[in-house]
């Protein structure tokens, strides 16, 4: 049995399909995957993201740990900013993908709830003579998030801080139903949308709250067709251990400017390394959909391989992305796909597949 | 839930034999596992199977399943409107949803297939 975020009775009770995913018992889909995803598109989902892994760190050091620990510029973060940045091990390929806040009164950061022990591990071991404390409050709190081009009016005076007011990849500590609460502009899904942490004894009066105001709830099926769509990476199918973040498209998370931190001189070598395969979409033809696995061919010669692939509910597309070599990589460029055993057209696109209108 | 005139495979075909034509589709469970079916391909017509032999795909958002034969016999009719558009067979899987037809041979029975009882039994184990 898998660990269960406060919500678990509600979706079971609510009939979702309940899965595994990395070590939790999370629902993948309440109505189906792609009645789920036109709502983000179109309205309002609602996600339990409570799986994922939330630290929290002060202390007089923790700018310098949050700096040692993960490749973006945490100096240059305005209070109340949150900021994506990639955890990478000594040779520059990604532990994880995580999401770092800067609060007043110091820092947090959400990461990938397969990575979570993987993490905090790291950070222990890093840490090193810093006086930073770090607390894990992934068990104790709760984080909801709501997506989609409605979410701003569904959530207007929620929270004591009113979360409309802020900017993407804002946030702001405040108060819901007089207990503390942080709410940010950010998601998964390539809509507008807010992610709220609060106390995991108040996670079903919020959810129960949202769902009031209109919003679907949705799972993690939708989820990931929703990110694929716009081509954000997942942890463990686009990143891993042996991918760099220039290979993922990532190197504008990477800051070699801003002085040491764990994995730098190994991407600084990376970072010129003109032959690595590199993460691109690909469009395929006809209905069949690439896996994760499927082989990228041109002139029968293996130059790929596809990380996760899907039928796109909004594009009425079948889209893949996949790490090929550089020179297939070139938007335009046609490949084949072995899709069990036969092969499939495609053609390198631009990523993302869908981008919303602003 | 289950329909008491049909026999079942345990890779969730449904079969029902009208003289020497026994007609095939997926049952509401395989469906329900499915969900979002996006796609359907199926051998042509004039095709030999074998009992427990592929006679298509059937592909949704999340996964992809084969489609295997119950019993013996010739491919004679494939259900173009599920190919046209597959929804149908989350639709309604066990009337307007057929996927194929096969032709038998004369004094073919059903009997190594499984009753409803049976069928209905095997889901149970494998829960949702």
């Amino acid at each position: 049995m898998g660990q269960r975020t406060c919500l678990y009775d509600w979706h079971v009770a609510h009939d979702a399909r309940m899965v595994d995913f990395g070590g939790w018992d999370m629902p993948v889909q309440y109505s189906t995957i792609i009645e789920e995803h036109t709502a983000v598109r179109t309205g309002c989902g609602l996600f339990d993201v409570s799986h994922m892994g939330r630290l929290s760190f002060g202390g007089p050091d923790t700018l310098a740990l949050i700096q040692r620990i993960q490749t973006n510029n945490a100096a240059t973060m305005k209070d109340m900013q949150a900021r994506y940045g990639l955890v990478c091990n000594d040779q520059g390929g990604i532990r994880d993908d995580v999401l770092v806040y800067r609060w007043p009164y110091g820092f947090a950061m959400v990461v990938n709830a397969s990575n979570r022990e993987k993490i905090v591990g790291w950070i222990k071991e890093t840490k090193g003579t810093l006086n930073v404390e770090m607390q894990d409050q992934t068990l104790t709190t709760c984080m909801i998030a709501v997506q989609g081009p409605k979410s701003a009016e569904l959530v207007r005076g929620l929270t004591e801080a009113d979360p409309t007011k802020l900017a993407y990849y804002y946030a702001a500590p405040t108060r819901y139903a007089g207990n503390n609460c942080a709410v940010s502009r950010t998601g998964y899904t390539g809509e507008d949308g807010f992610e709220f942490m609060v106390g995991a004894r108040f996670g079903v009066q919020l959810w129960d709250e949202l769902l009031k105001r209109g919003a679907k709830p949705c799972g993690l099926g939708a989820r990931d067709t929703l990110r694929l769509e716009a081509a954000m990476p997942l942890y463990g199918h686009e990143l891993s251990e042996d991918i760099d973040p220039y290979q993922a498209g990532l190197g504008w998370a990477v800051k070699l400017d801003k002085g040491d931190f764990r994995g730098k001189e190994a991407l600084m070598r990376r970072q010129k390394d003109a032959t690595a395969r590199r993460r691109v979409g690909l469009e395929l033809e006809g209905k069949r959909i690439a896996r994760e696995g499927a082989k990228v061919r041109s002139c029968g010669q293996d130059v790929g391989t596809v990380t996760s692939g899907t039928f796109a509910p909004t594009l009425h597309k079948t889209i893949a992305m996949a790490y090929v070599e550089p020179s297939m990589a070139q938007p335009g460029t046609q490949c084949q796909v072995d899709i069990r055993g036969s092969e499939v057209t495609a053609k390198v696109v631009p990523l993302p597949f869908y981008k919303r209108s602003k | 839930m289950i329909p008491k005139n049909l026999r079942y495979a345990t890779t969730h075909e449904w079969a029902s034999l009208d003289g020497d034509v026994c007609t095939v589709g997926i049952t509401q469970f395989a469906v329900e596992q499915l969900t979002d079916v996006v796609y359907v391909e199926l051998k042509p017509v004039g095709t030999k199977l074998k009992p427990g032999e592929r006679f298509g795909e059937i592909e949704s958002v999340k996964a992809v399943s084969d489609l295997y034969a119950p019993v013996e016999g010739e491919l004679i009719a494939v259900n173009d409107a599920v190919v046209k558009d597959p929804g149908a067979v989350s639709a309604d899987p066990y009337t307007k949803g057929w996927i194929v037809k096969i032709k038998v041979a004369a004094g073919t029975k059903l009997d190594a297939l499984l009753s409803p009882e049976q069928y209905e039994q095997q889901i149970a184990t494998q829960g949702h």
